[in-house]
């Protein structure tokens, strides 16, 4: 393959994961449960392209393997468990009281961005020049936003997202580190990823049913201090 | 051959469990296969003890990675022990519940499924599969821990599934960081931990300490280590009593296992810190788990702090030096695997007999039901390393090869931390169980001629899983048997490869 080719695929990569980065961005920052399912779906969209890309440009036909599970699995898969699992009404939900407001979220998050190129740059150091790019950084910070959106967010669906997120970030930066994992790998974990939407559907739907709320990151009645005392397990 | 079936067992129960037999047919099943993948398991153990690996003799798909040795077939072990004295305890502990039949068998299939998940960790030989199988076990058993789906298991559950694969995503780029050390070292053999012992000395130093700290604390979640212990409380208490005494008995060491299998690759690298790292964590969780023991109201959460801070003894063990305590530590692992689903099966006896798990609602459980008092008091005991038992064998060896390490400080803080722990529990169980009734002492109340009538009988099933589980706690505290011994030499030495 040409030099200018290569070049192509390289920037075309770049976008990509740059674009990943503004989907990750845009999940801390939307309020609307249907629209952070969107955003993730184009999130996982990315992901794959970047896959195909690395592939294309490394001549690895297991790395066009990942992309085709991830274009299978996550955008289609995903939302129809979730539909068979959870009830509808999580789409609906907009979340309106977060525990951050939403500037200060995205100029954490923008943080977390900055400071995962710093984290990146040893690794990049110390593995051969081919498998340098914008991929590591990228994952990472896709890894450590996912983990912020887990602690700012309140409702299920978003709460399920960031998990989510958190895999497709190990994903982006595994994929370019270490793309000759076998593909039997790559295919195990993608249906874990469907088994965490799975099983994290039917709690949620457990916990409408017998609480009666959506917004399962404010249950908080397991504490030290006051450990339920047993007449309300009585009068329920 | 027989490596394989110990998988097949649990799958093969998990098909015959959803057969719409009635109700005693999904617990039968799941006693009768768990024996039987006991029985297995002790073969692999017995063929491991001689020095084999134990494999397959396959090639094909993801057979090739199954191998066992010492460590793995000891893991192994205990699983399928703590299994089967589970499935036996729920015979009568789920029947106590008067559960709808699909309830039951919902039960009995997550049951199943999650025994399946632990066994397949210590078996499979290839990294990222077994972080499938950590993350299986998550899966499987969040819906046994949200079982009873009141507010709080509901809640605990979330918590658990949140926070386990949050760890989890974490030990996800570890491995594939790993991975990629492996890579950058020119070695062009299958991922497994053994090739990556191999491997090791000419790996980046950068990328097999991150891989190393992305993994400790992304599976170290799951274990339950100080401070990212928060979720194991409330699941290891929230879940049936003897899904309690899987969760904690043995499946926090089975992923502290995993752990445990990249110290020899990091032994191999030079200057690495592991045993520094190992050392600090596990003092952490010790010294924060005795001091929340003292101010916990729940009886089960007493048992789960006590996992946390078993979990860091054996961490700590392991940092002070893996060729001096590596046997203790292995010897640990047994002991708090045997010691502690005792301790949650006399958990559940006391729930189904006073229906509380508030502490201070139970007093005087030895007058109620004798044996489930007794067990209560036998399990505290165990747990905090009483003499004679197995728990106060094993902590005794750790501290006497942390004085051996020169390691006084460490040594020292270790076991003020263990006698605190003592006290924590002790003194919460001498209460519920030995304890006046505070209204017995005020009013002589004519309630109380009537107590002997309302005594409670603990089902037969029940019994018997607490007589099978207390054996070895007994026995393992003054004589280890000669194959034990073989095994737990083997694990030690899978540490120091």
């Amino acid at each position: 393959m040409s030099d200018t080719t290569n070049q192509l695929l390289d920037n075309l990569n770049a976008l990509a994961t740059g674009l990943f980065l503004l989907t990750a961005f845009g999940i801390v920052a939307m309020r609307q449960a249907r629209g952070v399912l969107n955003l993730f779906i184009l999130q996982s969209l990315l992901l794959a392209a970047s896959a195909a890309l690395l592939g294309f440009r490394h001549h690895s036909e297991h790395l066009y393997g990942v992309a085709l599970v991830n274009l299978i699995s996550k955008p289609i898969i995903v939302p129809w468990l979730l539909r068979k699992t959870a009830s509808a009404e999580i789409y609906t939900r907009r979340e309106v009281d977060q525990v951050l407001n939403i500037p200060t979220a995205l100029l954490i998050a923008l943080g977390l961005a900055i400071l995962s190129y710093f984290l990146a740059q040893p690794l990049l150091n110390a593995v051969a020049p081919e498998y340098r790019g914008p991929n590591v950084p990228i994952g990472i910070a896709g890894l450590l936003i996912g983990a912020f959106t887990l602690s700012v967010r309140r409702e299920a669906l978003p709460l399920l997202i960031g998990l989510l997120v958190m895999e497709n970030g190990a994903f982006l930066a595994g994929i370019s580190i270490s793309r000759n994992l076998p593909l039997l790998v790559e295919l195990a974990i993608a249906t874990d990823g469907l088994i965490i939407v799975f099983i994290s559907g039917v709690l949620i739907r457990a916990v409408q049913k017998h609480v009666g709320t959506t917004a399962v990151g404010e249950l908080s009645s397991l504490k030290e201090a006051t450990v339920e005392p047993m007449e309300k397990e009585g009068t329920k | 051959m027989s490596v394989l079936l110990v998988l097949l067992l649990p799958l093969i129960a998990t098909a015959l469990v959803c057969l719409p037999f009635k109700k005693s047919w999904a617990a039968g099943v799941t006693v009768v296969f768990s024996l039987a993948t006991l029985v297995l398991s002790a073969r692999v153990a017995w063929l491991v003890s001689a020095g084999n690996l134990v494999t397959t003799d396959l090639s094909i798909g993801w057979l090739k990675w199954i191998a066992v040795d010492g460590l793995s077939a000891l893991i192994l072990l205990l699983i399928a022990f703590v299994a089967t004295t589970a499935a036996i305890f729920s015979v009568g502990y789920m029947a106590h519940g008067n559960l709808k039949p699909g309830k039951l068998r919902l039960y009995y299939i997550n049951y199943n499924l999650f025994v399946f998940s632990m066994l397949a960790i210590p078996v499979l030989a290839e990294p990222t599969l077994v972080w499938i199988v950590v993350e299986l076990t998550t899966l499987c058993s969040a819906l046994l821990v949200s079982f009873e789906n009141t507010r709080e298991a509901l809640e605990a559950a979330w918590k658990y599934v949140v926070l386990s694969l949050m760890g989890a995503g974490m030990a996800l780029f570890g491995f594939l960081v790993l991975f990629a050390a492996m890579q950058a070292s020119g070695s062009n053999d299958a991922y497994t931990w053994n090739n990556l012992i191999t491997a090791a000395p000419t790996m980046p130093p950068v990328l097999l300490q991150t891989a190393f700290l992305l993994i400790l604390i992304g599976l170290g979640t799951k274990v339950g280590l100080v401070p990212m212990h928060t979720w194991l409380p409330d699941a290891h208490s929230q879940a049936p009593s003897p899904v309690c005494a899987l969760l904690s008995g043995i499946e926090t060491s089975a992923i502290l296992y995993v752990i445990l299998r990249l110290f020899p690759v990091l032994h191999a690298s030079p200057n690495s810190h592991a045993e520094t790292w190992a050392l600090v964590l596990g003092l952490i969780s010790v010294g924060t788990a005795a001091f929340l023991l003292l101010q916990v109201k729940d009886y089960k959460r007493l048992f789960a702090f006590s996992t946390v801070e078993h979990m860091g003894i054996i961490l700590a063990a392991v940092g002070l030096g893996a060729s001096v305590a590596g046997y203790s530590a292995m010897q640990q692992i047994v002991s708090h695997c045997v010691t502690k689903s005792f301790c949650f099966f006399a958990a559940g006896a006391t729930l189904m007999t006073v229906g509380t798990r508030e502490i201070a609602a139970v007093r005087g459980l030895i007058r109620k039901s004798p044996i489930v008092g007794a067990a209560l008091v036998f399990g505290g005991l165990a747990i905090t390393g009483a003499p004679p038992f197995a728990v106060f064998l094993s902590e005794f060896s750790i501290l006497k090869a942390g004085l051996t390490q020169k390691e006084y400080v460490a040594t020292a803080l270790l076991a003020i931390f263990i006698v605190i722990a003592f006290f924590g529990i002790m003194l919460h169980i001498n209460r519920m169980v030995f304890g006046a009734r505070e209204n017995e002492t005020v009013a002589e109340s004519p309630n109380d001629h009537s107590e002997p009538e309302n005594k409670f009988h603990l089902p037969f099933s029940c019994q018997l899983a607490l007589i099978l589980a207390a054996i070895p706690v007994l026995v393992l505290g003054f004589y280890i048997p000669q194959p034990l011994h073989d095994l737990l030499t083997q694990a030690a030495a899978a540490l120091t490869k």
